[in-house]
């Protein structure tokens, strides 16, 4: 059998590259990309604390289904806010719009 | 090395690529298209944890939903005109932050001692899953549908623009 330690660093893996997605890119879309990969592996994490550490309650399983569920709700708002932005300012980039800033 | 071990390496070096693929590419579709991938893959990860009925609901979700709605922002606010502006100058700052928390989490997942079972995986039936969200689950379950129900009108009265436009 797979050793949980695997998942563990195949999560870890994952969510770096997340992090320096949502560091390294300019573009919102990007950046929602990168912060999707982090979700998945935060949901690696939970499945697999659920299957190899507690079986018997499981409620890692039920918060990966909240996450994904969550993770559509957030979609959906974050790409209507960019075309919303896109719209207003003619851009897309997160450097440019910086209105809160004076 | 069994079987099983084949098939996660396998899946995990394609989970890896997509993810480095979308972080790395200069392409913005193809950046998309590498997204599907990586989480195509992910979904293998679960089935490999036993947890087909997660694996579908990716598939459904992420694969058919999500990654089309990313690629159909990508063609309205036109981000492949723009390829300069896809990276900014913090990439060594990026690098360096996502290297540093890799090394830590790993080194913590590899020296803890975890409780109880860690080779084995226990399948959790199907059955007293959707049974445990439907009964002790069922407030956070109806507040999830809320939230959906929240995000899809917000992000239509964001996306529809304003009456004269």
């Amino acid at each position: 059998m797979i050793p949980i330690e695997n998942f563990l660093v195949l999560s870890s893996i994952l969510f770096s590259i997340g992090i320096y997605g949502v560091l390294a890119r300019r573009n919102a879309v990007l950046i929602i990309m990168s912060v999707e990969l982090m979700l998945q592996a935060v949901s690696i994490n939970f499945i697999a604390f659920a299957v190899y550490l507690y079986p018997e309650q499981f409620t890692g399983l039920i918060f990966a289904i909240f996450v994904i569920t969550i993770a559509a709700a957030e979609v959906g708002l974050a790409l209507g806010i960019i075309l919303r932005i896109f719209r207003n300012k003619g851009t897309s980039n997160v450097d440019e719009v910086d209105m809160l800033k004076w | 090395m069994s079987y099983e071990e084949v098939i996660f390496y396998f899946v995990a070096a394609v989970t890896v690529l997509g993810a480095l693929g979308v972080v790395l590419t200069r392409n913005v579709v193809h950046s998309a298209l590498f997204l599907i991938l990586a989480l195509l893959a992910v979904a293998g990860v679960f089935i490999l944890l036993s947890a087909e009925f997660l694996a579908i609901v990716q598939i459904l979700i992420y694969g058919g939903a999500v990654t089309i709605l990313i690629l159909f922002v990508m063609m309205l606010t036109r981000v492949r005109d723009m390829p300069q502006a896809l990276d900014g100058p913090q990439r060594p700052f990026a690098a360096l932050a996502a290297g540093a928390f890799l090394v830590l989490s790993v080194l913590a997942a590899l020296s803890s001692d975890w409780p109880g079972e860690t080779r084995e995986i226990t399948v959790v039936p199907f059955r007293e899953m959707g049974e445990a969200l439907f009964r002790d689950w069922a407030v956070p379950f109806e507040v999830a549908s809320l939230v959906l129900l929240v995000a899809l009108i917000g992000a239509i009265v964001l996306a529809r623009g304003e009456e004269g436009e």
